[in-house]
């Protein structure tokens, strides 16, 4: 029965990996004087934002899709996460002039 | 905006452009002027957020005076901080005299509405009040500034008295 046993490890060694799910990655967003930072170019669905607010102003980082709505008081910083491929419009609540917008690939 | 609105930002500003002109007669106004009239235009809207919260029941007016009185109150804390480390004392002046008789205007000829009536004199008011103000910034307050300190923390004060112009203007086309 040990041949048989090695082909069939060898057969499992040999079947194809599916392809390596690619882990989440964590993107850093800075706020600061009334403005949203530049935004990560190569968004995938999983992956966490950290907002950082360095302004003296309590802002909100709010997808208008409500997929997530994070409160920033001065200094603080928060984490939120794109479930989905798309574009997520962002604004802040107290700020509506400020904008970002999100593009997420699968 | 409507005329209405724009006749109060302009008497806003001429208020301020002329009562400041004896101020600028020699070389401008002084840092300790500026630091005065710039800590007095946040106080003053401050004061009128929460004769807008004492009175308002509009879910979006309430919105927008939390976020003037948690943003001016935020300006004006640093402000005091950069006078203090700077060691300079705010000096009254006329201009800030002038916003101050302005704002008490105002805020009597508000006390008398109410309802709807109220929410639309304030967030035009507030349009005309932030367009004035950024106006005397651009135009006086930061090119008068001499301490490089002062001078960044009006242009951010500039940036943030914008974003508030802008939404009391969407605010009062909403009402």
């Amino acid at each position: 029965m040990k041949a048989p046993n090695s082909i069939i490890a060898l057969a499992v060694l040999l079947m194809p990996m599916p392809p390596a799910l690619a882990a989440p990655r964590t993107h850093t967003v800075v706020i600061d004087k009334m403005k949203f930072g530049a935004v990560p170019a190569n968004l995938r669905a999983g992956d966490r934002i950290l907002w950082v607010n360095k302004d003296m102003f309590r802002h909100t980082a709010t997808a208008k899709d409500r997929s997530f709505d994070v409160d920033l008081q001065p200094g603080a910083r928060a984490v939120s996460v794109v479930r989905k491929a798309g574009a997520i419009s962002v604004v802040c609540r107290y700020h509506p002039g400020m904008r970002a917008m999100l593009k997420v690939t699968a | 905006m409507t005329a209405k609105s724009s006749l109060l930002a302009a008497a806003a500003a001429f208020a301020i452009a002329t009562v400041a002109a004896p101020v600028l007669a020699d070389s401008g106004p002084t840092d300790a002027q500026i630091a005065h009239i710039a800590y007095t235009a946040g106080a003053l809207d401050v004061a009128a957020a929460k004769q807008a919260l004492a009175k308002s029941h509009n879910k979006e007016v309430r919105e927008f005076a939390s976020t003037m009185l948690r943003d001016h109150e935020a300006v004006n804390g640093q402000a005091l901080a950069l006078v203090k480390k700077l060691g300079v004392t705010p000096e009254d002046n006329a201009t800030s005299q002038a916003l101050a008789r302005q704002a008490a205007e105002t805020h009597d000829r508000l006390a008398k509405l109410s309802g709807a009536a109220f929410d639309e004199a304030y967030a035009k008011n507030e349009a005309a009040y932030h367009q004035a103000v950024n106006s005397a910034l651009k135009g006086t307050l930061i090119p008068s500034a001499d301490n490089g300190e002062l001078k960044s923390l009006l242009e951010t004060g500039l940036t943030l008295f914008s974003e508030h112009q802008h939404h009391a203007e969407h605010l009062a086309a909403k009402l």
